[in-house]
């Protein structure tokens, strides 16, 4: 296995600038998912680890080593594609060895090689199979067996369970994370699909036109994400985002906005430094920290009834704000909840999120700063 | 849904005038399907009694039309080799190299293609032919129909592998193969049916001509059978019409054979979008 | 299945900007197709136009020193005193003007369009046997069809005689009566098929629940054709109309039937073209004949190009 470095790499098509100026680097064994919305330049980004795309400027390192103007086929890496590639006209044995042809080994080896690694991925029956006649699921587990089936540097994964249905998705997620586990390979996974990066990645490099807006552990990312951007996209319902104004009051600066009230909240000292009264900034919780308000709560945000959806475990109450935006909270009951029209939100102070104008969170009192 | 009588006899006149125009198809063709059995067989139609195989033994007792066959498969078979080749290389560079101005190129060549018919180049096609001294032979044929069938194959080409993923090549140099070995290994056989209609396409094109030879060819050693049918029956007085039809047949069995491989291989659509 | 890469100290090829076929193969592997194109389809065009200035023949002095004329070419076929004659190029100019509107305009389209229409709703069986008729007009040999049709129209034993005395008319000897009607049948007869085959894989393409909303608000057949048929395949009739224009424009098959006869009744310019070049000799002005054909050519493949152009910047 080995490390990945990008330093300054910047790549040009046309006056589309896909990746600007990205540095970053990848640990040797650290599993990363690169996350971010469709032309984000997540899926180039890795076409150029893997040599299918060369930089504009820039370089990359692979294992310390120079790699930028190496062929693909000099990179001693494997990649999984979004849609499989497998070679219509060879069947599966022959799909898994390829890699090992192309390398001059002997059929013997080939194939006794091919069976290992397919029995490993409960293919091993369907060797002599051609691709057109085995299902979706056992498509992508031969891809996977062909990507594994030699060693290499770094695995690439290019969106490779976007193309399964849901069930099998999860199932296959999880035997990639056991995969990591057991292996402990270095991989670079591209996805849009944030709760696969949450589950799988060891870092998350958020990715947004072209640059990578936080670099972090999952964990560090769902719970101090570093910009509003961030915050909209990981998570499921996103957080809620509610615009909110900055007034001087009791001697402090305080958030302030429409059916909001904050009691409890003890705010960042830095909103104070940064800011001056009467400047727009967001206030952002997650779904899941609010809860249908108890007389008395501290901190409320209140709203009209606009939906309530029952979803097994959880029900998602959304309600509507004055200003029409609207904030969904997700209650964890499995009991139908009966609500008047007007419904009031409660959370607690230490979940409130706060991002300054540019969208750019402000670290809370005790927090390192990003 | 519940059919009103109307639209029900509207049906029956749809159904009704579809096998009216199918046998006003049929109508001209129908006397090949008995003359070549007939060996009393004139130009009117009449069921063969008895059945017999005769005419084709006349066919294949007369040198001239065995030659003429030959001559067919020869120039058609060379045709198309030069024709699939060179086609499915120049499609695969239009397809994925990033040659600039292969926009531009492939633009004039469909522009020239349509524009140069065999009928309106006759004259030149001819001078170059017989400057580079290969009037009567059958590099003349094989080389004036590489060319002008060329482009349209290109292009039939170029969109064919244009449809195939480029993953196909990416992964098997990721995986360690050369770009040659990607080409034969991978690209190739994914193109291949592709290359199979473009070479019937082709075939069928040249086995069918008749103006290009017909210019081209001087000696009854290198008449294709197109060729050789034209002379059986507008230059002899009365044509042999019992050996014209048995011959017309096997001249045809070719192109029905390939055209019935084709639909069924690729379905019918896909041939008939092609010809021409 | 964990296993530790073995590091591989083979040359690594450097490549500048990546590509699937660099672009010195990709020129290599242009080459066969681009010289044989060069030679055969683009030399031709340009020489072309250079003999149709000479008075180049087959035989004789001309032959090998041609003279540079001028014009001189063009102003006989387009001589005012005799343009309109039978045997000269304004004839066959109108004849063949005339025998496109006939057979691929009027024919091969209509008849295409009727036909695919039809077979989107009659029993497959109908639709099978139908079709298998009209594609065989289509693809066998050219010199196959001539022969049948010059059979089929013997003025003796001809199949279609023989049908026209079943019903008490008169039989006819149609080559020399009639020989510019007898080809523009023959040639709707031939080509239809490419129309009807096009305009059917249009129809299919419509998802049929456009036919069932109309069907369930009440529709004829004919309003459906009108109504929703017709204006979804327009794009695909403008290029049937130019493909068929041109290939009738430029086709040659009908003098395997006719041979330009009788005394020039069907000399298509594909044929007089042929004629001039290659039975008067006559290199110099066929080449003038061939300059203006493809110049014809030329217009309907801008029109249809630029067509073309416009459906996929969309």
């Amino acid at each position: 296995m080995a490390s990945v470095e990008f330093s300054n790499v910047t790549k040009i098509f046309g006056n589309f600038n896909a990746v600007s100026d990205v540095s970053f680097s990848i640990g040797d064994g650290e599993f990363v998912c690169l996350l971010g919305p469709s032309g984000c330049g997540k899926t180039t980004s890795l076409r150029m680890i893997a040599g299918l795309e060369t930089p504009t400027s820039g370089k990359l390192l692979i294992g310390g080593e120079d790699v930028t103007h190496y062929h693909p086929k000099d990179r001693q890496i494997s990649m999984v594609f979004q849609d499989y590639a497998l070679y219509p006209h060879m069947n599966l044995a022959d799909n898994i060895a390829y890699p090992l042809k192309v390398r001059g080994k002997s059929v013997t080896e080939r194939h006794g090689r091919a069976k290992e690694v397919a029995d490993v991925l409960k293919i091993g029956h369907l060797l002599d199979r051609l691709p057109s006649q085995i299902s979706g699921g056992q498509q992508q587990r031969t891809s996977l067996a062909r990507a594994l089936v030699y060693p290499s540097q770094v695995y690439l994964f290019d969106e490779p369970l976007s193309n399964l249905d849901a069930k099998l998705r999860l199932e296959a997620r999880g035997f990639l994370n056991h995969l990591q586990r057991d292996m402990g390979m270095t991989a670079v996974y591209v996805t849009h699909d944030q709760a696969e990066a949450m589950a799988l990645a060891t870092r998350i490099a958020v990715m947004d036109q072209g640059k990578i807006v936080q670099y972090a552990s999952p964990i560090e990312i769902y719970r101090r994400p570093a910009t509003t951007f961030v915050a909209n996209f990981v998570g499921n319902p996103p957080m809620n985002l509610v615009p909110v104004e900055a007034v001087q009051g009791d001697g402090q600066l305080r958030p302030s906005a429409d059916g909001l009230v904050l009691g409890g909240l003890a705010m960042s000292s830095g909103i104070g430094t940064a800011l001056g009264a009467g400047k727009t900034l967001t206030l952002g919780i997650r779904p899941e920290h609010l809860s249908i308000a108890e007389p008395g709560a501290a901190n409320t945000i209140a709203g009209k009834l606009f939906a309530n959806e029952n979803m097994g475990p959880e029900s998602l109450v959304t309600i509507e704000r004055p200003d029409g935006s609207r904030v969904t909270a997700r209650i964890f009951t499995d009991d139908h909840i009966a609500l008047d029209q007007a419904v009031k939100l409660s959370f607690s102070s230490e979940h409130v999120h706060l991002f300054d104008g540019a969208g750019n969170r402000i670290p809370a009192d005790g927090e390192t700063p990003i | 849904m519940k059919l009103t009588l109307p639209a029900f006899i509207g049906r029956i006149a749809f159904s009704a005038l579809a096998a009216l125009i199918g046998a006003a198809f049929a109508l001209p063709l129908l006397w090949f399907l008995f003359a070549p059995f007939n060996a009393r067989a004139e130009l009117g139609l009449a069921i063969p009694d008895p059945w017999t195989l005769s005419n084709f033994v006349t066919v294949f007792g007369n040198s001239f039309a065995v030659q003429a066959l030959w001559n067919s498969l020869i120039q058609s078979v060379g045709g198309v080799i030069l024709v699939g080749a060179a086609a499915t290389l120049a499609a695969y560079a239009l397809s994925r190299s990033s040659l600039p101005g292969k926009g531009a190129v492939t633009y004039i060549l469909l522009l020239f293609s349509s524009v140069v018919s065999g009928s309106a180049a006759m004259v030149p096609i001819f001078l170059i032919v017989s400057a580079a001294g290969l009037i009567d032979t059958h590099l003349a044929v094989i080389l004036t129909f590489a060319g002008g069938l060329l482009p349209t194959a290109m292009f039939i080409l170029r969109d064919f592998i244009d449809s195939i993923p480029k993953s196909y090549e990416e992964s098997a140099m990721v995986a360690g193969a050369s770009p040659v070995q990607a080409f034969f290994d991978v690209a190739l056989p994914v193109i291949r049916p592709g290359i199979v209609v473009v070479v019937v396409w082709g075939f069928v094109n040249i086995w069918g001509s008749f103006l290009i030879p017909f210019i081209l060819l001087r000696s009854d050693d290198q008449m294709p059978a197109s060729v050789a049918i034209y002379s059986f029956y507008s230059e002899a007085g009365t044509p042999i019409v019992t050996l014209l039809a048995a011959y017309s047949l096997i001249y045809s069995l070719p192109v029905i054979a390939l055209y019935l491989f084709v639909s069924w291989k690729f379905g019918f659509r896909f041939f008939g979008g092609i010809k021409a | 299945m964990t296993t530790e890469p073995i590091i591989e100290t083979k040359p690594k090829r450097r490549v500048k900007n990546f590509a699937l076929l660099s672009n010195r193969a990709g020129a290599m592997f242009l080459t066969p197709a681009g010289l044989l194109v060069s030679v055969f389809v683009i030399v031709p065009f340009f020489w072309v136009i250079f003999v149709s200035f000479t008075n180049r023949t087959l035989l004789g002095s001309t032959a090998l020193n041609p003279e540079f004329v001028g014009l001189a070419n063009y102003f006989a076929l387009f001589d005012g005193s005799n343009f309109f004659q039978r045997g000269q190029f304004g004839f066959s100019l109108i004849l063949t003007t005339q025998f496109v509107l006939a057979s691929a305009l009027l024919g091969q389209a209509l008849l295409g369009l009727l036909l695919a229409w039809l077979i989107q709703t009659v029993p497959p069986a109908v639709k099978r046997l139908t079709e298998t008729f009209v594609i065989a007009a289509w693809i066998l040999p050219e010199v196959v069809i001539g022969f049948a049709w010059f059979a089929f129209l013997d003025r003796d034993q001809g199949t279609l005689n023989a049908l026209l005395g079943t019903v008490g008319l008169p039989p006819g000897d149609f080559l020399l009566q009639q020989p510019f009607w007898v080809i523009v049948v023959f040639n709707t007869w031939r080509g239809a098929a490419f129309s009807m085959m096009l305009f059917s894989s249009a129809f299919s393409s419509i998802p049929p629940s456009y036919f069932q909303a109309a069907d369930v608000a009440g529709a004829s057949s004919w309003q459906k054709f009108k109504d929703i048929g017709l204006p979804l395949i327009r794009g695909h009739i403008v290029t049937d109309l130019i493909l068929i224009t041109m290939w009738t424009f430029n086709t040659f098959t009908p003098f395997l039937l006719t041979n330009g006869g009788p005394s020039y009744r069907t000399e298509l310019v594909s044929i007089y073209n042929y004629r001039v070049a290659f039975n008067d000799f006559q290199f110099g002005k066929g080449a003038a004949v061939g300059v203006i054909m493809m110049l014809i050519n030329l217009a309907f493949a801008l029109i249809y190009l630029s067509i073309g152009r416009k459906k996929k910047v969309r």
